[in-house]
């Protein structure tokens, strides 16, 4: 009578089937402690996507403002007397073989702005004069808001150019022509408002006039307080060495020669750290979420002791049991990853288009966010499911009521 | 009567390693042939339930032998006996053991689920399973919304879906009443007649009574059994 005997087996549609019960029959449940693992992948994947789209953003403003920008001022420490370049210091740069352009910058102290004549004295609202090279938009990549930015005529005349700040604080609003604003005692035309400077945020508090008008028409001495390099961007930094030696040779120690560019990629650095923690929070989010799973699963072994012996009645082998419930913590967390995932990218839109960034997720934080999600589903299943497997189908049939 | 064992005990113990030991099955030996009705008969604790367990290989016997459906059970690994329960042997249960959520025509399925067969192959079987179980109007009717004798013939309808060797039932009325008990008990007579072999575990005499052939068992002893009679 030794005939062969045909072994268990399980269609593998069926075994996704199987896994899937406790889910279909425990919704709230399942939802709960899916949200777990979908609020920590959540949290990753959007603060990589943010950090990802924010460094893009950095690196396409770096792009259009170029990193090749040196700016030199006189130094403002202790026991420095001017607070002032030499005068020939933009001559001396220019010989520089690998720089390409310089600008000169050269603040009116004695010249205050004034909306109109009525104003008290020494209200300026923290507007400065300053007399800029013609060459100065180009070179701070700077656009203008309304109007135009001087020429060789209208640098010449009393016309001056609003920053950004500056315009909102004197109120001018737009530019018809005719407004005027009460400048070193006199009237001045303005021809133009500016957007905001990324490379050199305090000429927005700045009304701006040509060289020439604040020589003719303030009595500007015409020495450079700042001067703006643009350099071969390969030689940066070997102009940067002999930049201070060159633009003042008896006292280099009084010249600051920085790039500007140099504060936005300080501030991505800094935000990098928050990326740190941040990514930090999410995995012990998704580390509490394995957790909540493992115990929803361990519970569900116990409650579902009689559908565990009826199975194995039913032919099923411990095997069987095994990737039922390994399979349901997997499908669990599977779901939480995914809807984290979904989220995560979801807020990395709203907030970039919030900020007119274009959106970028790392494709390796959307795998790595399934991933890891299934990982943890693994680890907290494996427990419950080796238990359910191991329970005999005679404890599991008898203590079921 | 065709008269080749379907299954058959030897000489078979069984004992629970509690302190102290209980000994529940003492030296059982009985023979079930094809096509036969079988009532194994007896009070609270005498060792029925453990006995069904042993003959649905649920469970191994400290010692004795078992064979079912030509297969010797000490020889065969855990796997084996899984293999042998989903291809051979169908179960009643007294608590139904239904899955809440699921209809009756995939509950009445899910007895060949360890088969391999693909859902709709075990549908269309499933269908006509519960058709010999006298719930062909109830195919879609979700578990929980059935009573308890309706529930009892669906998984009686799992139970045979496969045509398997033999069905062991286990208290397959304890939780009817009687009227409802008493159409189970039709039932089981009936499938029997179309040729299932059954063994019917009961502390219920009554029943037994019904039952062309039954056994007593008595503290994990055989005290009585209808055929013995036949042969003697
Ligand atoms: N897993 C176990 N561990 C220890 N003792 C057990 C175990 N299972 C059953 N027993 C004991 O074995 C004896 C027989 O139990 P069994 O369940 O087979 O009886 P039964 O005839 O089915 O009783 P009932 O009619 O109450 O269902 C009882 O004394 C019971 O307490
Ligand atoms: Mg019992």
């Amino acid at each position: 009578m030794a005939a062969t005997l045909q072994p268990s087996s399980l269609h593998p549609r069926d075994l996704g089937r199987t896994a899937t019960v406790g889910l279909r029959t425990r919704k709230l449940r399942t939802a709960l402690s899916a949200l777990g693992i979908m609020i920590g992948i959540a949290a990753m994947v959007g603060v990589l996507g943010l950090s990802e789209s924010s460094k893009s953003e950095l690196l396409a403003q770096l792009d259009r403002l170029g990193t090749n920008l040196l700016t030199v001022e006189a130094g403002t420490g202790i026991g420095i007397g001017t607070g002032e370049l030499p005068e020939e210091a933009a001559g001396m740069i220019a010989q520089i073989g690998p720089v390409e352009t310089t600008t000169v910058v050269s603040a009116v102290d004695d010249a205050d702005v004034y909306r109109t004549d009525y104003i008290p004295e020494g209200q300026t609202g923290g507007i400065s004069v300053q007399a800029v090279d013609l060459t100065l938009l180009d070179t701070l990549a700077g656009s203008v808001a309304d109007g135009q930015w001087f020429d060789a005529a209208t640098g010449a005349y009393p016309t001056t150019v609003l920053g950004s700040v500056a315009a909102e604080r004197l109120g001018v609003t737009e530019v018809t022509g005719t407004e005027q604003v009460w400048l070193g005692n006199q009237w001045f035309t303005v021809i133009g408002i500016l957007e905001e400077f990324e490379l050199a945020p305090d000429l927005d508090r700045a009304a701006m006039v040509g060289l020439r008008a604040a020589t003719d028409y303030l009595g500007d001495d015409g020495v450079p307080t700042r001067i703006l390099v643009r350099v071969d961007p390969d030689q940066v930094d070997a102009v940067m060495g002999v930049m201070a030696a060159t633009a003042n040779p008896e006292n280099p120690e009084e010249v600051e020669v920085a790039r500007p560019t140099d504060a936005l990629e300080a501030k991505e650095a800094a935000d990098d750290a928050l990326t740190a923690l941040f990514l930090g929070l999410g995995a012990v989010a998704l580390l509490v979420g394995g957790v909540g799973i493992a115990n929803v699963m361990v519970i569900s072994v116990l409650e579902r002791r009689a559908e565990i012996g009826l199975r194995r009645a039913l032919g099923a082998t411990k095997r069987h049991i095994a990737s039922q419930f390994l399979g349901e913590a997997l499908l669990l967390s599977g779901i939480g990853g995914i809807g984290g995932v979904l989220a995560g990218v979801a807020v990395t839109t709203a907030y970039a288009r919030i900020r007119g960034w274009s959106a970028l997720v790392p494709p390796i934080a959307i795998g790595g966010g399934i991933a890891a999600a299934l990982v943890i589903g693994v680890v907290a299943g494996l427990y419950p499911a080796i238990r359910a497997a191991r329970m005999s189908p005679t404890e599991a049939l008898r203590t079921a009521g | 009567m065709p008269s080749e064992p379907v299954l058959s005990l030897h000489n078979v113990f069984k004992e629970y390693p509690t302190t102290p030991v209980v000994r529940a099955l003492r030296g059982v030996s009985f023979a079930v042939n094809s096509g036969e009705l079988v009532a194994v008969v007896g009070p609270s604790g005498s060792g029925k339930s453990t006995l069904l367990h042993i003959m649905g290989t649920l469970d191994r016997p400290t010692s004795g032998e078992v064979t079912v459906a030509g297969f010797q059970v000490s020889q065969l690994s855990d796997k084996d006996m899984s293999s042998l329960r989903a291809h051979h042997i169908g179960f009643v249960f007294q608590q139904f053991h239904l899955l809440s959520g699921f209809t009756a025509l995939d509950n009445v399925a899910d007895g060949l689920l360890y088969t391999g067969l693909p859902l709709r192959t075990r549908r269309e079987m499933a269908e006509v399973a519960l058709r010999r179980a006298g719930m062909g109007h109830r195919l879609d009717h979700v578990a929980t919304k059935l009573s308890g004798g309706e529930r009892q013939r669906v998984a009686t309808a799992r139970a045979l879906i496969g045509n398997p060797s033999i069905v062991l039932a286990d208290e397959p009325t304890g939780n009817l009443d009687s009227k409802t008990s008493d159409a189970i008990v039709e039932l089981i007579e009936e499938l029997n007649e179309s040729g299932t072999t059954i063994v019917v575990i009961t502390h219920n005499p009554e029943i037994a009574e019904h039952f062309p052939r039954s056994v007593g068992l008595r503290d994990g002893q055989i005290e009585y059994d209808t055929s013995w009679k036949d042969v003697a």
